[in-house]
């Protein structure tokens, strides 16, 4: 069993996935493409990259309160990230993820950027309020 | 956050995923901003209604929810007068969206009406202290501060959250500590009219989110306060203020005059009716819209008055509810009559068709705000007289 990390539940659920770190505010309106899931701003630390299936690590949302549909609509297509992890929440990201089913977390006891990195694989558990790290020597060189 | 019995097995599921979605965005919203409780509201006013604005996405999601809301609930504008669309130039496309929108709400039990002045219409009137959702930012501002109603400015979700469970979170401007002044502002010219929305125009570039109590030489009405908050919540993000002696708050509370006092001289006003926007120098107006907000009986009145006999020789919107043009024949009859056009259900700035003008001609602080910026359209700002000269212009009246 790996490290457990409390943290506060904002949208309900479980979910596994591989770690997709953002430092940049994701502006999901704009920033990503709800067909395919991939980053279209060219501006955007993640450009090119797609969210699909990860768990997304990224401070907080910004930019339009339509970016809640388009997770939405990410998720209706199949591409919307497995979870979510904010170092604080907004209501943007948070109705978005919760109307999407799509399980997000914030606050972390520890930050979130010193402890994980890219493709390390995590258990965001949001019923019970904390982030699991699976395989901790996992790496992608 | 405490959760009643009934509200806690909402949350479990045992109502239906459409209210259980619908309480924990309620309760997500709460704890992101520390509320202790939900508290019962007495209307919604639901945002996300322009296909402009919320296109598939959000058509996607509001077609998927089940359910009936549970107090009053109505819209924001929507991007089209829902009977007129063709003659405002919208295309078969965008108004099959549209209704597509307006049906979804509709099964929801919402009322398709859509106006940023819900406050006019039956259903909507609000009492000092009553705790609302509203959503569009001047009806927020007006509820607020003209009303002493309380309400948050909600987005599209979270409103018709409010309107499924009947309920809102506890917390921003439901509670007292989050209603007293933050900034004063005082002015020491007279003011009349549109110069109230040319104030808010300048101040809420100033205040940004905080709670202005005004110090005025005049005593401005409910239509100049409508135009004052709406300005202030469009170039900044106001959506509770103050004016001494005026409003309810303020005169049942008697603020004094804040540590941070600011003052807007005439100056500034006046500069605000001579801008003329960057390369527009050599281009006509070719558009004048009114109703930023939705007109009250008293602006239907007073354009009709303006235009009794006269013939336009410009396209020209007075956009308004439709409940207030349907109470009003009269007014809405003299207006046609001089070829003006009476717009309901939308505006100048959320409908699309306003993308088909060069240079637009507006009396209202929030549409010189957004037109430029959500239309692409450079706009112009005058008193309503002056507007109306400008529609007139060329026909020798």
């Amino acid at each position: 069993m790996g490290t457990k990390i409390k943290c506060r539940s904002i949208s309900r659920g479980v979910a596994q996935g591989r770690v997709l770190i953002s430092h940049d505010a994701i502006s999901f309106l704009g920033n990503v493409d709800p067909k395919t899931g991939i980053v279209v701003e060219q501006e955007h630390e993640l450009y090119g990259t797609s969210i699909k299936d990860r768990v997304l690590v990224f401070p907080h949302g910004k930019g339009s309160t339509v970016g809640s549909y388009v997770l939405y609509q990410l998720s209706k297509n199949g591409v919307a990230p497995s979870a979510m992890i904010n170092i604080e929440s907004e209501p943007i990201v948070a109705v978005g993820a919760i109307i999407s089913n799509i399980p997000l977390v914030d606050r972390m006891e520890i930050d979130p950027y010193e402890v994980l990195e890219d493709n390390v694989m995590v258990k965001i558990d949001s019923q019970n309020g904390y982030v699991e790290i699976i395989d901790e020597c996992y790496k992608l060189d | 956050m405490h959760l009643t019995k009934e509200e806690e097995r909402t949350l479990g599921g045992e109502d239906g995923e459409t209210l259980q979605k619908a309480i924990e965005i309620l309760v997500a919203l709460g704890d992101i901003y520390g509320a202790d409780r939900l508290i019962p509201i007495k209307s919604a006013q639901i945002a996300g209604v322009s296909y402009k604005t919320i296109g598939d996405a959000g058509l996607e999601w509001i077609s998927d929810l089940e359910g009936k809301v549970k107090v009053p609930s109505i819209l924001n504008p929507a991007g089209m007068d829902l009977q007129l669309w063709d003659e405002m130039g919208i295309s078969l496309q965008f108004a099959q969206k549209q209704q597509k929108i307006i049906k979804a709400y509709e099964k929801l039990g919402v009322t398709s009406k859509c106006t940023c002045t819900p406050y006019y219409l039956d259903n909507f009137t609000l009492k000092y202290g009553d705790h609302v959702a509203w959503s569009e930012s001047s009806a927020v501002s007006y509820a607020n501060s003209v009303l002493g109603a309380r309400t948050n400015r909600e987005g599209g979700p979270s409103a018709l959250s409010a309107a499924l469970i009947g309920k809102t979170a506890n917390f921003g401007y439901h509670l007292d500590e989050n209603r007293e002044p933050t900034i004063s502002i005082t002015i020491e010219c007279d003011l009349t009219g549109s110069d109230y929305a040319a104030l808010g125009y300048i101040a809420g570039k100033t205040v940004g989110s905080r709670v202005p109590l005004f110090f005025l030489q005049n005593e401005p009405e409910g239509d100049e306060l409508k135009a004052l908050g709406a300005a202030m919540a469009a170039s900044g993000a106001v959506a509770l203020y103050h004016v001494d002696g005026v409003t309810p708050d303020a005169r049942k509370m008697k603020y004094g005059i804040n540590n941070e006092n600011i003052i807007i001289e005439e100056s500034q006003i006046r500069e605000v009716y001579d801008k003329i926007p960057d390369n527009t120098a050599q281009t006509d107006v070719d558009i004048v819209a009114f109703g930023c907000p939705h007109c009250s009986a008293d602006e239907l009145a007073h354009i009709a008055r303006l235009l009794d006999g006269k013939q336009v020789e410009k396209d020209v919107w007075v956009c308004t509810s439709r409940e207030v043009a349907e109470r009003y024949p009269q007014f809405v009859d003299k207006i046609e009559k001089s070829g003006a056009f009476v717009v309901c259900d939308t505006c100048m700035v959320v409908s699309p068709a306003s993308e088909n003008y060069k240079l637009m001609m507006v009396n209202s602080g929030k549409a010189l705000s957004y037109v430029p910026s959500m239309c692409k359209v450079p706009a112009r700002f005058g008193t309503i007289e002056d507007c109306i000269k400008e529609a007139l212009k060329g026909t020798g009246t």
